[in-house]
């Protein structure tokens, strides 16, 4: 943890007197045992979109599509609880705090853009040219 | 100017200089040659002066090179304050240009400048005015308010502020290499794509804006980082100075809003150079999504701007009424929910565009109900203003400058937020008119009342009161008379962006305006002269005792200017308004048990990768791929070398603290 250390001196000086050191509290950095089950959970969550894409499982794509969108959400999840440490407590709950507030962004970002961009392609677009010929 | 024949056949030169040769320089404007003749030999006297004087070596240690947030803060100020002048020439030049250009006269402008010049307007005054403004103001003052020694990441610091610069140098290069962007401070395509724009402006437009926005990204997380874990002990989130909230939420929206910015240029510069198609007219492209994802940034930049200023209207009322600010918890939740609902508003910039009556009436709700929080506000400091004993100084006469203005200019957007409203007033000069009633009257009202106010903490004497006044009465009426005519003009339909008219009836409008606008110039002049004559004076206007207005929060608990550390010893907080309350308690500043002072030193690093992130983009906004390759690899060979670092730290030696602390106590000690 050297590397570790030496960044913890660099800003060392701005945390003097005001005791940062205390809210590292020792499991924040992970095991062994729970690095090796996130590992083996992303090699999972991995491995099944490409045999199911490979194989050729489902014969809608667009299942195999919505499933590969499921197994990408829940590696996000593995990832960020085994590898980022990220639970309730750490940071002294800022993490969690800075997670949901992202989520949140993202969640109006994607969701109204798409609402927006529906709306425009269907008023602004017309693409076929059965809809050019109800052009005024 | 035809191109030399040497650009015309030669591959070498291709090969070396890109799309770069003679015919670049604007030497067929007469306009430009004079500015940078101009340019050149002020830029000349400033080396000669500090090569004069040896002071080379001073300013890079002390200053370019510094990690002193109070340093870097200033210097933030010295940013925006030059690239205002360049900004304010931009606007009053298109202010001439439409006062005369009637009764079939072209005015002085052709259309290829005149579309560079309000592009540069907008673009400047936002990127590299406003920004580096409140970044500077912010920087200097959150660590002293939560009663820090400086920012959690200080190498970082002064690297953003140099990619800030860097920014603002690649926009000014465009005024005499090449040409700037002609599309509007947005950039809105197919206009800004390669086959409507081929020419460079647009590239130097990208560069700019992707350089610093490197560098306000990392100043937002540099600031959250600071605020969230470094407050004084006691300091918990509800008893930090309001100025201190509203930041923390302004940097919060830029670390949300400004990857949005840089992933939307990202797509418009692949458009341009590798011919993808994500907002072409064909080839499935779609330009309207680059308007819907630059205003998911767009809007919460403007209020990135506003909100830390809304903190700096507080400390200024509370402060000078003599009073607690009226409702300190119900400020910081309008801050908040103003945070958020920022986020849900950015469709009213596009009402018109076609998504019809459900998207745009959702938009235009959420947008009138942006105002409910900061009407909240304005009460708020109302109600503490009312049987408070105010001392109308300057900063408080800017915040009761921008209270009066911006409420019309926040009367007009609601106006603006009724879509059928905005299909009548959308692109008109009724919308320039209102976003300038609250930016000026938000904004610069209150960087003024910022630098008024905080001056003499960064320089130890306060502003010369005579020539502030000056510069405050030509500024707040130089602002009615430039744009309440332009109000009117919007409302009878005259369009933004127009460089010459055919209705002389209108010229009236246009004429009142020009003058408003050289009223604003002689506001800045006196501003101008009220620092130098407060420079000379300063021995006059000296403040001894660290705190000239009875000030209420932490930075005037410290000498003025502050030391390097700040504090000798962190304080502790017991209450809101942590200054005010320890005066009322009888606090007794410590004169013995001083300890050596942890710091981190100055480095090199961010000025060169800056410097090094200018040759890329002039490599890539000209085609010279070899310099934007080598430079590239420079970056990043700096940026790890860097990391081999291992003198980021010294001591400040006990003794000298004692010392510095002992001046203090006795300059105390003559004020009785």
């Amino acid at each position: 943890m050297s590397a570790h250390d030496h960044a913890q001196n660099d800003h060392g000086h701005a945390n003097h007197g005001h005791g940062h050191d205390d809210h590292h509290d020792a499991g924040a950095h992970g095991s062994m045992g729970s690095y090796m089950i996130g590992f083996g959970l992303s090699v999972l969550l991995t491995a099944i979109p490409f045999w199911l894409v490979m194989t050729g499982y489902f014969a809608n794509p667009q299942t195999t599509a919505i499933i590969i969108m499921a197994f990408a959400i829940v590696q996000i999840v593995v990832h960020m609880i085994y590898f980022l440490h990220m639970n309730t407590r750490s940071e002294g709950g800022w993490s969690m705090m800075a997670l949901i507030f992202t989520l949140v962004l993202v969640v109006i970002t994607l969701s109204g853009s798409t609402w927006v961009m529906y709306h425009l392609n269907h008023n602004m677009m017309p693409t076929m040219s059965h809809d050019m010929s109800q052009m005024p | 100017m035809s191109p030399s024949p040497a650009s015309e056949n030669s591959g070498i030169w291709k090969l070396i200089f890109g799309r770069l040769d003679w015919s670049s320089l604007p030497l067929h404007e007469p306009i430009v040659v004079g500015t940078f003749i101009m340019v050149m030999l002020g830029g000349l006297v400033v080396v000669a002066g500090i090569t004069k004087y040896k002071l080379w070596g001073m300013l890079w240690r002390d200053w370019f090179t510094t990690v002193d947030h109070k340093r870097i803060g200033i210097m933030y100020m010295i940013l925006g304050l030059i690239m205002f002048v360049r900004g304010f020439a931009d606007a009053v030049m298109m202010r001439l240009q439409q006062a005369m250009a009637f009764n079939g006269s072209e005015g002085y402008l052709n259309a290829h400048h005149y579309d560079q010049i309000f592009t540069a307007h907008g673009v400047i005054m936002i990127f590299f005015v406003a920004m580096p403004m409140i970044t500077g103001i912010m920087n200097y003052i959150v660590p002293l308010q939560i009663g820090a020694r400086d920012v959690s990441f200080p190498f970082l610091n002064n690297f953003s502020f140099w990619m800030t610069t860097a920014g603002a140098v690649i926009v000014m290069m465009s005024l005499f290499v090449g040409e700037f962007a002609r599309t509007g401070w947005l950039a809105y395509p197919p206009l800004s794509g390669i086959a409507y724009s081929p020419g460079v402006g647009v590239d130097y437009y990208i560069w700019g804006l992707q350089i610093a926005g490197i560098g306000t990204l990392l100043s937002g997380v540099n600031l959250i980082a600071t605020i969230v874990k470094m407050r004084a002990p006691g300091m918990n989130m509800m008893k930090l100075p309001v100025f201190t909230w509203t930041s923390l939420c302004a940097n919060i929206l830029i670390v949300a809003a400004f990857p949005v910015l840089t992933a939307v240029l990202a797509l418009l510069s692949l458009d341009r150079y590798v011919g993808t198609a994500f907002f072409t007219n064909d080839m499935g492209g779609n330009p309207m999504m680059y308007v819907n994802l630059i205003w998911i940034w767009g809007h919460p930049e403007v209020y990135i701007l506003i909100l830390p200023l809304f903190g700096v209207f507080s400390e200024v009322t509370s402060t000078f009424s003599n009073k607690r600010l009226f409702g300190y918890s119900s400020m910081v939740y309008a801050t908040v929910v103003i945070a958020i609902l920022s986020y849900l508003v950015w469709l009213h910039h596009f009402f018109t565009m076609g998504s019809g009556a459900s998207v745009n009436s959702f938009f235009g709700i959420t947008t009138m109900v942006i105002s409910i929080p900061t009407g909240a506000k304005l009460f708020n400091w109302l109600f503490t203003m009312y049987r408070g004993r105010i001392r109308f100084d300057l900063p408080m006469m800017w915040t009761v400058a921008f209270m009066l203005t911006f409420t019309v200019g926040g009367m007009t957007g609601v106006l603006l937020a009724v879509p059928p409203a905005d299909f009548v007033l959308h692109n008109s000069l009724f919308l320039i008119a209102h976003f300038h009633n609250v930016i000026i009257g938000g904004v610069l009202f209150g960087l003024f009342a910022a630098i008024n106010y905080w001056w003499p903490k960064a320089f130890g004497f306060t502003l010369d009161t005579k020539w502030g006044k000056r510069s405050f009465w030509l500024w707040v009426v130089g602002f009615w008379f430039a744009f309440m005519p332009l109000y009117i003009l919007g409302l009878m339909g005259v369009t933004r962006r127009m460089r010459v008219f055919d209705d002389p009836s209108l010229q009236i409008w246009f004429q009142i305006a020009a003058f408003g606008a050289l009223m604003i110039a002689a506001g800045i002049a006196c501003m101008f002269v009220q620092f130098a004559v407060s420079i000379i004076n300063r021995e006059k206007l000296r403040d001894t005792t660290g705190d000239p207005w009875n000030g209420r929060t932490l930075e005037w608990a410290t000498s003025s200017p502050p030391p390097d550390y700040n504090f000798a010893f962190t304080p502790v907080i017991h209450d809101n308004d942590a200054w005010a309350d320890m005066k009322k308690r009888g606090y007794q500043r410590p004169l013995t048990g001083y300890e050596a002072i942890h710091m981190p030193s100055n480095t090199g690093t961010g000025i060169i990768i800056a410097g090094l992130s200018i040759a890329f983009s002039v490599g890539m906004i000209w085609y010279i791929w070899w310099l934007a390759g080598l430079s590239f690899v420079g970056i990043l060979a700096v940026a790890i070398g860097h990391t081999f670092n291992y003198k980021r730290d010294f001591y400040i030696p006990k003794d000298v603290v004692e010392r510095t602390e002992g001046e203090r106590t006795a300059l105390l000690a003559t004020q009785g």
